[in-house]
């Protein structure tokens, strides 16, 4: 499933991501957790959205870029 | 060509870390490390639209949830394309209404299946053979099964092999031939004299001090 489309946008799952992070959930576990989707998936697609430059990685933790936040304002 | 057929056999072994790799699958671009956390079950099939393979994958589906309850995932792998395991995966839900919830991985360029030692080039220069690796949390490779082009595998014996080692990890025992749940497990045997006679007395169900069962 992934997380960003060949056009660039986030897909339903990314954007689903995205939400999470955007509600507190800084770490790939605490993300599986809230939306629901296996730890794995959730790596791989944190990985391809830092790649679209819709989210930046400090150590464990993601935070939304601001590109990120207009998308999901 | 001697060497690249070397290459080509190349197998982690038991205890061994598994070796990484990035591969693009049916759920996007996957690492062996995203798994880390979880139970693995990596797995080859020679090729898409095969009748043996079709129906691996069906009975892999059917234990799709009892894996997911022993925190296990599955990853399958051929060295077919992302649209062929994607016209594959829809045909399976259209013809037979099975659903494959698990990625698939493309390995066109057999990368991977060499570091899994995949392909037996006596058997096929062309399609992996049936693998089976089981990896642990920590990417440590637990078990090996191969099975030649002709032989489907037995999903009842994957799941027997998943809980015995879950169950070897948590209550440091071994299980004995045909062991299923509930059966009695072995104590490991004393490495000691002293401790082989100690083992008699420990009140466990010994047919000698290196026999002993005991119920969990």
């Amino acid at each position: 499933m992934p997380c960003v489309s060949p056009d660039g946008k986030p897909t339903k799952s990314g954007m689903a991501t995205l939400s999470a992070v955007k509600n507190g959930a800084l770490t790939p576990k605490a993300v599986s957790e809230q939306t629901g989707q296996p730890l794995f998936k959730v790596r791989s697609g944190l990985r391809e959205l830092a790649k679209a430059g819709l989210v930046e990685q400090k150590d464990e933790n993601y935070k939304l870029t601001p590109k990120a936040e207009q998308l999901l304002a | 060509m001697e060497n690249q057929e070397k290459t080509e056999v190349g197998l982690p072994l038991i205890g061994e870390k598994a070796p990484d790799f990035e591969a693009v699958t049916t759920q996007g671009t996957l690492r062996l490390s995203d798994f880390e956390g979880s139970w693995l079950v990596l797995f080859s099939h020679p090729a898409d639209f095969t009748p043996v393979c079709t129906t691996e994958f069906i009975a892999f589906t059917g234990i799709y949830s009892e894996l997911q309850k022993r925190n296990t995932e599955l990853l399958g792998l051929s060295v077919d394309s992302v649209s062929s395991h994607i016209a594959w995966v829809r045909n399976v839900e259209e013809k037979m209404g099975v659903k494959i919830p698990f990625p698939i991985i493309a390995d066109l360029n057999k990368e991977v299946s060499k570091k899994f030692g995949m392909i037996h080039p006596a058997q096929s220069r062309t399609e992996t053979v049936r693998c089976v690796f089981i990896i642990d949390p920590e990417s440590k490779i637990r078990t090996i099964l191969y099975y030649p082009l002709t032989t489907g595998r037995n999903m009842k014996e994957i799941l027997r092999i998943i809980d015995a080692l879950q169950t070897t990890d948590e209550h440091k025992v071994a299980t004995p031939a045909n062991w299923n749940v509930g059966d009695p497990v072995v104590v490991p045997p004393p490495n000691s004299t002293e401790g082989a006679e100690e083992r008699i007395k420990e009140g466990y169900d010994c047919k000698d001090w290196y026999l002993c069962f005991k119920k969990l």
